[in-house]
């Protein structure tokens, strides 16, 4: 496949101070999805909107389909949908106004009643966008992308607010354009976002990419697919340092280990190995298991290995 | 494939939507200007402050400084020995029709002239003098004085030694409501154009509704001028509302031709718009940018001559008054419209009204901010 969006080495530091993106690659192929996958203050937003063609790199290069933003801007944004992190539209134009105002941007737009309709906003159409939901907003913020009938879309966190219903619409309307072929750049911190729509992803932070690839692979290299998770009432917690993280350690089947929030995080390959043996040093140790439970790992816990940090916290 | 990708702008992976229409050169602009209007109708404040308010503020000052048939003075006379022989004298002077006067006594007269309420108030001494209390700083106040005076005199028997006759001319032209409405025109033109294109923007900045537009194919230019244009369509109907009412209700004389006003205001609507917009070149937030425009409108409202003649202020200054915007504004609305005046003579001040126009309009854009 061709390559829809390539950056080499981009940097870009607010007022000579502020690093908010420090040395980012990335290249997108055309027909992929592909997500940023940060905390907040991460750099995501900096970075696509360096990609978008709205903010100036400090250095660094970025290409859209071999084109330069210095060169050929203005036909590199007739290919371009965006959604920006909150855009508050017009609130005295109507959904249908607002769409038709932003496809007469473009040379050849797609018809607004078709784009409406396929946002589920037909109903819409004549209500003020005062009036309209936070999820309405969103997908008209989507239409507004959509109308210019492009090549690439760009959504900044765009189910941040929503509920799961109006979540899981935006996600539908999402792999249908990625269906029809097109390239999609998304940021988000919701991490059932990222690995339920995401082909590829890079995770962020700092300004850097950590770890980059596909759900799947990042969570295989976590080293196991699934978590277990325990607490010990709080006569061990005194020898909860480095020894005693070792006896989990050496646990059959298990990755990793890390304290998170008075909770013991194990990342196992085989659960049923490690549980009887667990409950058997718990035994040994004379503590009492207070919680216990196994679940799927996640981008979550992907994350937190790689930095230490939950991506929820500000 | 391989050798597809050796052109990097084939259209790719085109979505299966076929589009169905091309949009031309300015469909654009069109829709920006159409957006705008629409926008500017449905939001009550705006017609409210741009359109009912001046005429509002024309009716009321329209009514308060009225010509009333005799502009009569209000004296008070304090009660006491002599007072009343001074009344009878006032009652029997020709001119009594022209002043009104009250007997009061000392305290209440005193309170009522602190108040504005009298004009004058007359003490008799008590030994057949009368004494004027009166305020040199207030012109109602020494008129007042004379006139009374004057009716005391030849009431009294004073001959006059000079024959002197009078002709009254209360022409339409000449009244303070003909002097205010051009004022009252421009000082509109240049609160409507400073908020609605500095505020606008300013808040299409907050709202980041700019950096999505700028997200688009949308040229920028055509972003502004649509802007402008707005200005414009609101400024004719500006003109032709508090216009209409002078006429209507004040019977004032336009004695310009309409297009000729009408081009006065484009080009003071134009140089306020680019004036407003360099106020808002920079501003991230409504409130400084509220700030600033205040900051700058301010000087213009008290020394431009919207309510009341420049002249009154020292002769060292006007130059600088001269050289303001809305001075030259003002001053080319009354001669169009007071005196029809051609545009030709005026000249001097349509070009420093192009001036101020065209030079923020140049640093406006260097300055501006679309993020």
């Amino acid at each position: 496949m061709a390559v829809a969006i390539q950056c080499r080495d981009l940097r870009k530091t607010y007022d000579g101070k502020v690093e908010a993106v420090r040395g980012l690659n990335l290249q997108i192929e055309t027909g992929e999805c592909f997500g940023l996958l940060g905390p907040n203050g991460a750099g995501k937003t900096t970075t696509i909107e360096i990609l978008e063609g709205l903010l100036e790199p400090t250095s660094g290069e970025v290409s859209i389909f071999g084109h330069t933003w210095r060169e050929d801007a203005r036909e590199m944004r007739e290919w371009l949908g965006i959604s920006l992190q909150e855009t508050r539209l017009s609130e005295k134009l109507s959904v249908r106004e607002t769409v038709e105002l932003f496809a007469s941007f473009y040379r050849e737009p797609r018809s607004s009643d078709e784009v409406l309709e396929q946002l589920q906003l037909t109903e819409k159409a004549d209500a003020w966008v005062g009036k309209l939901s936070g999820g309405q907003r969103q997908r008209l913020a989507v239409a507004t992308a959509l109308v210019c009938n492009p090549k690439i879309l760009f959504l900044d966190e765009p189910t941040t607010g929503l509920d799961p219903q109006s979540r899981r619409q935006l996600w539908d309307i999402i792999r249908e354009f990625q269906r029809n072929g097109g390239t999609v750049l998304l940021t988000t911190h919701y991490m059932d976002e990222a690995e339920r729509l995401c082909d590829r992803l890079a995770i962020v932070d700092h300004g850097q990419i950590i770890a980059e690839g596909s759900p799947a692979s990042l969570i295989e290299r976590l080293g196991g697919h699934h978590v277990v998770e325990f607490a010990v009432d709080h006569k061990t917690t005194g020898s909860s340092d480095g020894a005693a993280l070792d006896v989990w350690r050496a646990l059959p089947s298990v990755e990793s280990v890390r304290e998170d929030d008075g909770m013991m995080a194990l990342n196992v390959k085989e659960p049923h190995l490690t549980i009887p043996a667990l409950l058997d040093a718990i035994g040994k140790q004379g503590s009492k298991l207070e919680h216990l439970t196994t679940r799927q790992a996640s981008l979550e816990d992907v994350f937190v290995r790689l930095t230490g940090r939950h991506l929820r916290e500000e | 494939m391989a050798l597809a990708q050796q052109t990097p702008d084939t259209k790719l992976a085109a979505p299966g939507h076929r589009p169905l229409k091309r949009n031309g050169r300015w469909s654009g602009y069109l829709h920006l200007l159409g957006a705008r209007m629409l926008e500017l109708k449905r939001e009550p404040e705006v017609v409210f402050w741009v359109f009912v308010f001046p005429l509002l503020l024309a009716v009321g000052l329209g009514i308060a400084f009225r010509n009333k048939p005799a502009d009569a003075s209000s004296v008070a006379i304090v009660t006491g020995a002599g007072a009343e022989e001074a009344q009878a004298l006032l009652q029997r002077s020709p001119q009594h029709a022209s002043f009104k006067v009250d007997a009061q006594d000392e305290q209440a007269a005193r309170k009522g002239f602190r108040l504005g309420k009298y004009d004058l108030v007359i003490e008799p001494d008590g030994n057949g003098g009368l004494r004027y209390r009166y305020d040199p700083a207030r012109p109602e106040s020494v008129l007042a004085k004379a006139e009374v005076d004057s009716a005391l005199q030849t009431a009294a028997g004073r001959k006059d030694m000079v024959a002197t006759s009078v002709i009254t001319s209360s022409e339409p032209g000449s009244r303070y409501i003909d002097f205010l409405i051009p004022g009252l025109l421009g000082m509109n033109l240049m609160n409507s154009g400073m908020w609605g294109v500095g505020f606008a923007l300013v808040d299409m900045r907050q709202r980041k509704l700019l950096k999505r537009f700028v997200g688009t194919p949308m040229r920028r230019g055509d972003f502004l001028l649509a802007l402008m244009s707005s200005r414009l369509v609101l400024m004719v109907i500006e003109i032709g509302l508090l216009l209409t009412l002078g006429v209507l209700v004040f019977h004032m004389k336009v004695l310009g031709s309409i297009f000729t006003i009408l081009l006065v205001g484009t080009v003071g609507a134009l140089a306020f718009g680019g004036v407003g917009l360099l106020t808002a070149s920079r501003a991230q937030k409504i409130e400084s940018v509220s700030g600033l425009m205040n900051l700058v409108m301010m000087p213009m409202w008290i020394f431009s001559g919207v309510f009341f003649s420049y002249e009154r202020f020292p002769a060292v200054i006007q130059p600088l008054i001269k050289a303001l915007p809305l001075t030259a504004l003002n001053d080319a609305l009354r001669a169009s419209i007071l005196e029809g005046t051609p545009l030709i003579r005026q000249w001097p001040r349509l070009l420093i009204m192009i001036v101020w126009g065209g030079v923020s309009f140049a640093l406006a854009l260097r300055w501006f901010r679309w993020t």
